[in-house]
């Protein structure tokens, strides 16, 4: 029988309502602001199989990220359930937070610890987390001295290196220089085929899905356009988007 | 099922809240010239002014003066520092927030570590000089244990409020700023309330104005050998609790969504 890693039923998420409000602005304005009702997933409902990559393929503005960041736990869902089935679960590049202030080193242990793992597990873990992030010396300054590619470079590293049950894709990376692309590129691509890891990837780049994804789905308008293989779905998206 | 969820949250996230407490005091001694030394010249500098200011030109008649003046800034920095901070709090912790799932009070419970630590720092300036002043000791400082724990928890209740309004409301800060500065001068940091407002708005404030009353009981149980108002200890305690509880269950359902307005 075959096991889920994930399941989504129904899920619904709007963005209604939830300006933030200025006591100033109430003073000045008698009128109530309209309340703005975005929904950007309409009752989505599909499952992934253990060990499966899933592709998500829509235009921009399709709520792609918007799903992603439902499943990782970020947004509640308004209606209808995500169950991960006790997995941990991991947002792959666009990483982890940082605390501005705080070491590399120190950041690596409070990241590693927010997505699930013991304080153990990641000092075993430090030195492959800090020579694949080819830090150097930087590893012990603090976090806002560092350029955008090494913060981008550290957070892939903690992610990568840090393996989880379920990995969340956002766009296809392109970390760091050409030869730190290179190497996470593989790493990504190792992670991607170990047959226990199920994989959620969401890109522009349908090749790379094509070649990748065990299965792809469709998202139009928050919408579930298509589900299938990636022959076909590919096939129906490249007429659609002439 | 609130209870279970917190329960397990805590036990799940403690020794996060610890170990980034710790790394939060250490990035602030790394990043200044005098280091930790700040964490015991700043309130001592206040000390100085205030002894001057209070004890001198407005002839403050308070036994142990200096120290009357320390335990109250010591306490009222820890609830200062915690309410400005708690307004800001997702704000200021975005790059986290939006990237990985952390229970928010979370955040909440860190700060109380760190400035908790800074206050333990400025309550052993307040033992040094009960020395110096050669204190009397009463049984009633092991009172000091209950009210700074109470103390804490009521200070938690305030902050996970601030918490979640600072999220939707934007000029929330300024707002705070001023209620905080009337409470300030309503405290009594440099001036007994009790003795020194007109009757009957002193014992009023000395036991309704819950800094008020914490920091009263405090000097009374380990400067003047005086036993608290227990009753107001516990009803204070209990209003702590009942803070906290609606404040962890408010952020409970609305967390998810502090997101998509920041």
């Amino acid at each position: 029988m075959d096991e889920y890693a994930i399941e989504v039923t129904d899920l619904c998420i709007n963005y209604r309502g939830l300006k933030s409000y200025s006591i100033k602005k109430s003073f000045l304005q008698f009128k109530r602001a309209t309340v703005e009702e975005f929904q950007a997933i309409k009752h989505v409902s599909f499952s992934v199989k253990k060990g499966n990559i899933l592709g998500i393929i829509g235009r921009n503005g399709s709520g792609k990220s918007t799903l992603l960041n439902a499943i990782a736990g970020i947004f509640a869902p308004d209606h209808g359930t995500i169950n991960l089935k006790g997995n941990s679960i991991s947002l792959l590049s666009i990483g982890v937070g940082f605390q501005r202030e705080l070491t590399g080193r120190e950041n690596i242990i409070l990241a590693g610890m927010l997505i699930g793992f013991s304080e153990k597990q990641i000092l075993n873990k430090m030195d492959d987390i800090i020579s694949f992030a080819e830090l150097g010396d930087f590893i012990d300054a603090p976090v806002k001295t560092y350029s955008s590619g090494m913060y981008s470079k550290l957070a892939f590293s903690i992610t990568a290196i840090l393996e989880t049950d379920i990995m969340l894709i956002d766009e296809v990376l392109s970390v760091g220089d050409s030869k730190f692309k290179k190497k996470s590129y593989n790493k990504m691509k190792q992670l991607i085929n170990d047959k226990d890891r199920t994989v959620i990837i969401v890109s522009h780049a349908i090749e790379t899905l094509g070649s990748l994804c065990d299965e792809l789905l469709w998202l139009n308008d928050g919408e579930i356009k298509m589900q299938s293989n990636p022959e076909d779905v590919l096939k129906e998206y490249n007429n659609f988007m002439k | 099922m609130l209870v279970k969820q917190f329960c397990t949250d805590i036990r799940k996230y403690f020794l996060y809240s610890i170990i980034s407490a710790c790394s939060q005091l250490k990035a602030e001694v790394a990043n200044s010239y005098l280091n930790w030394f700040w964490w015991v010249l700043e309130p001592l500098c206040f000390m100085l002014i205030y002894t001057f200011m209070f004890g001198y030109v407005f002839k403050a008649r308070e036994p142990y003066f200096p120290v009357f003046i320390f335990v109250g800034i010591s306490m009222w920095d820890f609830f200062n520092r915690m309410v400005k901070t708690s307004v800001k709090i997702i704000k200021s912790n975005k790059p986290i927030i939006s990237k990985v799932y952390l229970p928010k009070f979370i955040l909440i419970l860190t700060k109380i570590w760190v400035n908790g630590f800074k206050m333990a720092v400025s309550f052993l300036i307040v033992l040094i000089m009960m020395g110096i002043y050669s204190v009397p000791l009463s049984l009633n400082i092991i009172y000091f244990c209950p009210i700074i724990l109470f103390f804490g928890v009521f200070t938690f209740g305030c902050c996970v409020h601030l918490l979640h309004y600072g999220v939707f409301i934007e000029d929330l800060s300024n707002v705070v700023n001023i209620c905080l500065r009337l409470l300030f001068y309503m405290t009594g940091i440099f001036y007994n309330v009790e003795t020194r407002m007109p009757y009957p708005y002193g014992s009023i404030l000395s036991k309704w104005n819950p800094l008020a009353f914490f920091l009263q009981s405090m000097r009374g149980a380990i400067l003047y050998g005086k036993t608290p108002y227990r009753k107001f200890l516990i009803l204070w305690l209990v209003v702590g609790i009942i803070l906290s509880w609606s404040g962890i269950r408010k952020i409970y359902k609305n967390e998810n969504s502090y997101v998509k307005v920041i």
